[in-house]
Formats: structure tokens, C-alpha cells, sequence
């Protein structure tokens, strides 16, 4: 393993086991305290739609990151209002850092870690950005007609 | 066309630097060629056969003189004096050195160009009709929606590593000169019955190993909801396209097998949610583009007449231009298809000419084709012989656009490492068989296009005639089609029989123009009448 957390909010990290979507998904919903959950990449994020208000955390792999699923995954999230920890792991390089804080991702666990330095540089790369996402970045179009 | 404001540009010179740096880190060893390959491929580094391949992007085609004079300095500076225009509408350089790649990319961001996203797992430079702004028959111009999605997909988060590639085209006209259909995604800008602008979507059509004509999968999505209707599309791509194959992985085989009515379903739905995000850049963005647009500065009163009494000269104004929507004016396609030539090949010296004579003669304009040649679109009419004689002088006067020797050929195994066989001298023996003119002109239109390898980036599937090379058992090989199209009639070619060899196939080419000769009705051209009497008669002459 070796993994190192990169990790970019305040709150401490939950103590609840990963889970994964099925085992989530038929754990029982009145149990106390907020759950975690992993999504693999041909996972629909969607099924858990119903149950953000109880996750405190979702993991979403990269066992490949060529394979870029989990970029619409975390969208998808964060557009729903998720507002617990996403958490890119697997095959996570520091030159994919940027894009997948502008898709929602807020920790990262490469299975290589990343110096915490080299990534704070990697996800500023781009000083200004042409698309809406859920990271909060006002786009160009918006900059340019003063919105 | 499109200026960039200080957005645009400290986008490209960010991306400078971090590539810059990526180089360095290469050159140093700490990033293993491996490590390397996909930060290069975003920039549009190829490693080839021989030396690493430079791709430009010049987006939707259109360039202007002061970028045109680089791109001929570039070949003279870091390349062995020539560049080649590929059928994407962008600019490729065969003889680079890895190390003055970061300057090469920022001489080019000192003229607003780059070579981002030109390969890579991502969307493509976007292409369009390269008689944008001068065709006499486009409902608007497709640019400035060509340019708002440039925008959308530069450095777009979520769509970095898609399946495949992918790429779009948008045109505006139903004279479909961009091969619209063959695209992941090909847009037509249209006009509903309520007079409103929209775009038209067809989704899923491509060339490669497996060809396919894309399928209309919304006939109307209203101008201002473009961006978020590409998006939805993008999403259920990446979501569910084929990952176990990378020869299955482009998204017409995941329209294919789920089914446009399937694809669009989940496409609709996707894009009820996209919109409730407000993602579309407003009105006020678009009409900020489109300005740039609007008038490149054509003048009316203008002498509407052209002196055609040198006929070397009267042969060429009729093959290599066309109507231009202002009285006075034509569009003018350059051929880069010498006879014995090298498709899309220029030399530097070239390349500044045609900057020149853009500047001088065409409002500073100049647009590549996916033909391979390259227009200058707004000519007055009174400056045709002069710009025709030094066109001629430069050996840039081929008077052969659409006929039998503008041939279309992608480099093949003289530089791509993918290729099987040589596509470059099979164009140039072709070209060299039908040297003489007034056959060429006899055989009339004819569009011939050579693909090196299955992957089909010379389109042969989509050519009047089509000829792809493979390699049987180590010997490369030819096969035949016929009955292509990438025009608004698209259609995909249907392969002959048992393939040749290179010297073969130029026979059999000729013997199959030579029973179109024998049996086309009055007006008929190649493809026509290939479509009416079908491949019976030509397979008799082939291999009788």
C-alpha cells in the first residue's frame, strides 16, 4: 500500500469502514452514524443518490487513470449536493490533480504517494478555467460579462 | 476570426510552462518515456518512426497570414523545411526534436496557436466547413459555434480521458463539405419553424476499422443550450463507452449497440439535469464571439467580372474556385496535390506565400481543408490572375481540386509508426499515371482517398474510390473500394474483392475509370454512376 492521504477540508477523517456500493446498499439505513462507501468505476454513482444525507465519506477508484469514469462519478455527486469527503484512489497521478479537483474530489490516496507540496502546485496549474463545474470557479464566459 | 483576450492567452501560456516543465522532467529521467507518453499525446507529441510528430491545432480550419508565416517558419526552424495539413484541418511536423518542443509551442503562443488536445483520449480540435463566412449557400456562419465549443472542451475536467478520441464537426449549410456524419459528434446549425437558430446533433458516425454514419439523435437544440446538450452527450458516453477494447471504444460502437433511441433516451435525461446546473455560457458570450465574426471586411460595388482570356489560367479559375456569397468575390482552394507530389505536403517558402498572398489578397484569411489544400476565401474577383500566377509560380497552380489526383492520403509507413503500408508513393504514382489534364478533367469529379493502416485517417471509406493498405504476410497490399461519400449524400464504400500490389491497384484504378467512362450517362460522375449500375461491371473489368 504506502498510500499517503491528500486531504483538502477541515473535518477529521470518519472512522466507519469502507464499504462497498452492494454491502452499502444492503446494510441497514437506520444504523447510527454516518457511513463510508467505495465505487468502482463501472459503479453507477447514482444509485446512491438516496442515502448522501447518511455518507460522511465516497471512494472512487482509479485502478487504471486512463480510466476516467470517476470523474463523471464525482460530478454527478457533488451536482446532487454531496458535501461529504470524495476521495479519488488508485492509479492517481499528480498531473491529473487539477481536473479532478474541478470535478469535486476533495482527498486523493494514490496508490504512489504524492509529495503534499508538488500537489498543492499541480491543482493551481490553470489560472483561470472555461467551464462551469462544481468546484465553485467562476468560469471565463462568467469573468468576461461580469456575472 | 477569433482574437484571444487575456483569458485566452494565459490559458496557452500556462500551458506552456507545464509542458516545459514535463520536458525537463523527462530529459532529466525523472519521468520514464512511459510516464511521459500521455503528458506528450496531450500536447500533440507523437513519437513516430523515425523522429517525434509536432500536431498544430488550427481550430475549425481558419488561420490568419501573421499564423500562417509562423507555421512556415516553424518548418524552417525545427523541421526539415516542410509541413504537412492533415485532414483534420491542422498542421503536422515529422522531424522534431524533443527538447525544442516547449519553444516551438511558445513561438506559437505568441500568435494565438497550440498543440493542445491534438491527440490523447479527449475531444479534438473541432472542424467546420472551410468556406465558413464565404459560401454562398450557409445559413450562418458555423464559427463562432465551433469556437464557443473550443472553449467548452479546452482542459474540460471531466472529459480527459474518455474511452477514445473524439471529435466534432459544425457546419451550417446542407452542403455538407466537412464530413459532418463521420464525426463522434456532427452538428449542423439549422433554423427551426419558428425562424429560431439551433443545432441539429448526430452522434456516433466515424471512419477507423469499424465506419459508421452517425445517426440524427436531436433534430433541434435551441443555440442556447448547445453546450449543455454536447455535455449530456459527452457524459453517457464516458460513462458507459466500451473500455475492455480499445478497437471498440469510440462512441458510434456504443450508439450501435445500445441503439440510437436508447442513446438518445439516456441523453435526455442527462441533459433535463445538465440544464437545471446553468453550465451554457449566456447570450452575451456568443454574440461577443460571433463579432468576431461578422464582417472580415468585404466591400460591396466591386467590380464582378473576371478576364478569362488566358486559358491556362480560365482551366484553373473554373476547377479551383467557387462562389463566394459577396458580388465581386470568389473563394479560391489552393491544391497542395502536384502531380508526384505528397498530399498536404508545403514547403516553408510555400507555407510564407500563402500567408503573403492571404494578407495581401484575401482579408488576411486562410482556411485548411480536410481535403488537404487550402483556400483563401475572400478574393476579389479583379485580383484572380494575379493571385493565380503567383500561386503557379510557387508550383501551386495545380488546377485539380475534386478531380482524380486531389487525392487524400494520411502519411502512412514513410513516418506513422500504426501505418502497414506506404500511402504517399501509391498517391504519387497515381497522380503521375493520370498526369495529363484533360483526361483528369474528362474523368471529372472523383474523390480518391488512401488510408496506410485500418485506422482510416486518409478516409478511404468515405472516397468515390477508396484504397486502404494492409499487410499480407509482410508484403503490403491494396484493396479496392468504391462508393464513398462525405458529403451530404454520405455513404460508405464497399471493398472490390482481393487486394494488389501497388503497381495493381493503379491498374486496376485505371480500368475501373475507364468503364465509368464507357458507361456514364449524360452528367453522371464516378460515384453516380457506380450507384446506378453497381459493382458488377467494374468487378468484370478488375479482375476478368
Amino acid at each position: 500500500m504506502g498510500e499517503t492521504l491528500l486531504r483538502y477540508r477541515e473535518d477529521a477523517v470518519t472512522g466507519a469502514p469502507v464499504l462497498s456500493l452492494e454491502d452499502f446498499l444492503a446494510s441497514d439505513p437506520m444504523s447510527n452514524g454516518a457511513a463510508a462507501v467505495r465505487i468502482t468505476p463501472g459503479e453507477d454513482a447514482r444509485a446512491l443518490l438516496p442515502h448522501l444525507g447518511r455518507i460522511a465519506l465516497i471512494e472512487v477508484t482509479f485502478p487504471a487513470y486512463t480510466d476516467g469514469r470517476g470523474y463523471s462519478s464525482a460530478r454527478i455527486l457533488r451536482e446532487q449536493g454531496y458535501t461529504g469527503e470524495l476521495r479519488a484512489s488508485g492509479d492517481v497521478l499528480i498531473d491529473q490533480l487539477s481536473h479532478m479537483c474541478r470535478c469535486g474530489f476533495d482527498a486523493f490516496a494514490p496508490a504512489k504517494p504524492i509529495a503534499a507540496g508538488a500537489a498543492a502546485k499541480a491543482v493551481a496549474t490553470w489560472p483561470e478555467v472555461y467551464q462551469k463545474t462544481v468546484d465553485g470557479r467562476s468560469p471565463i464566459w462568467a469573468k468576461r460579462h461580469g456575472l | 476570426m477569433y482574437q484571444y483576450d487575456q483569458y485566452d492567452q494565459a490559458m496557452v501560456d500556462a500551458r506552456v510552462d507545464e509542458f516545459r516543465g514535463q520536458v525537463l522532467r523527462r530529459l532529466s529521467g525523472e519521468l520514464t518515456e512511459d510516464q511521459f507518453k500521455p503528458l506528450r499525446l496531450k500536447n500533440g507529441l507523437y513519437l513516430q518512426l523515425h523522429a517525434y510528430m509536432l500536431r498544430v491545432a488550427i481550430p475549425y480550419g481558419t488561420l490568419n497570414g501573421r499564423q500562417m508565416r509562423l507555421l512556415g517558419d516553424i518548418a524552417d526552424k525545427y523541421d526539415r523545411g516542410y509541413g504537412h495539413f492533415t485532414t483534420r484541418q491542422n498542421i503536422q511536423y515529422n522531424w522534431i526534436k524533443l527538447d525544442d518542443t516547449p519553444d516551438i509551442l511558445a513561438e506559437l503562443a505568441t500568435v494565438e496557436m497550440h498543440a493542445i488536445q491534438t491527440s490523447g483520449n479527449c475531444i479534438r480540435n473541432i472542424s467546420s466547413d472551410h468556406m465558413a463566412g464565404a459560401a454562398a449557400d450557409e445559413l450562418v456562419d458555423p464559427r463562432p459555434y465551433a469556437e464557443l465549443l473550443r472553449q467548452w472542451s479546452t482542459f474540460h475536467p471531466e472529459f480527459d480521458y474518455l474511452p477514445r478520441k473524439f471529435k466534432i464537426a459544425v457546419i451550417a449549410s446542407d452542403t455538407d463539405r466537412a464530413a459532418m456524419r463521420l464525426h463522434d459528434i456532427g452538428i449542423q446549425i439549422v433554423k427551426n419553424d419558428a425562424g429560431e437558430i439551433g443545432a441539429k446533433f448526430h452522434v456516433g458516425g466515424g471512419m477507423g476499422r469499424t465506419p459508421m454514419i452517425g445517426p440524427m439523435i436531436r433534430e433541434f437544440v435551441p443555440a442556447l443550450q448547445m453546450v449543455s446538450y454536447a455535455e449530456a452527450c459527452l457524459r453517457v458516453y464516458n460513462r458507459y463507452g466500451r473500455r475492455d477494447n480499445k478497437y471498440k471504444a469510440r462512441i458510434k460502437i456504443l450508439v450501435h449497440e445500445i441503439g440510437a433511441d436508447e442513446y438518445r433516451r439516456q441523453v435526455e435525461e442527462e441533459f433535463a439535469h445538465i440544464l437545471t446546473l446553468g453550465l451554457e455560457p449566456p447570450q452575451a458570450e456568443f454574440d461577443r464571439i460571433a463579432a468576431f465574426f461578422a464582417d472580415p471586411g468585404l466591400e460591396s460595388g466591386v467590380l464582378d467580372k473576371v478576364d478569362r482570356s488566358d486559358p491556362d489560367f480560365a482551366l484553373w479559375l473554373d476547377q479551383n474556385t467557387a462562389p463566394h456569397k459577396q458580388p465581386g468575390y470568389a473563394v479560391v482552394v489552393i491544391s497542395l496535390k502536384p502531380t508526384g507530389g505528397i498530399p498536404g505536403d508545403a514547403t516553408a517558402d510555400q507555407i510564407r506565400l500563402m500567408a503573403e498572398l492571404s494578407t495581401a489578397y484575401s482579408l488576411d484569411e486562410l482556411r485548411v481543408t480536410h481535403t488537404q489544400n487550402i483556400v483563401l476565401p475572400h478574393v476579389k474577383k479583379a485580383d484572380l490572375y494575379t493571385v493565380w500566377q503567383k500561386l503557379d509560380a510557387a508550383g501551386l497552380g495545380s488546377a485539380n481540386l475534386d478531380l482524380i489526383s486531389d487525392i487524400i492520403a494520411c502519411p502512412g509507413l514513410d513516418y506513422c509508426s500504426l501505418a502497414n503500408a506506404r500511402s504517399i508513393p501509391l498517391a504519387q504514382k497515381i497522380s503521375q499515371r493520370f498526369a495529363d489534364m484533360d483526361r483528369q478533367r474528362d474523368l471529372g469529379e472523383l474523390k480518391l482517398k488512401i488510408s496506410g493502416c485500418i485506422n482510416a485517417c486518409g478516409h478511404h471509406h468515405a472516397g468515390h474510390i477508396g484504397i486502404l493498405g494492409v499487410d499480407k504476410r509482410g508484403i503490403e497490399n491494396f484493396q479496392l473500394s468504391f462508393g464513398g461519400s462525405e458529403a451530404a449524400d454520405t455513404s460508405l464504400a464497399d471493398i472490390t474483392g482481393p487486394g494488389f500490389s501497388e503497381d495493381g491497384v493503379v491498374d486496376a484504378l485505371e480500368k475501373a475509370t475507364n468503364v465509368y467512362l464507357a458507361q456514364r450517362a449524360e452528367g453522371e460522375r464516378f460515384l453516380d454512376t457506380y450507384r446506378r449500375i453497381g459493382m458488377a461491371p467494374f468487378k468484370e473489368a478488375i479482375y476478368g
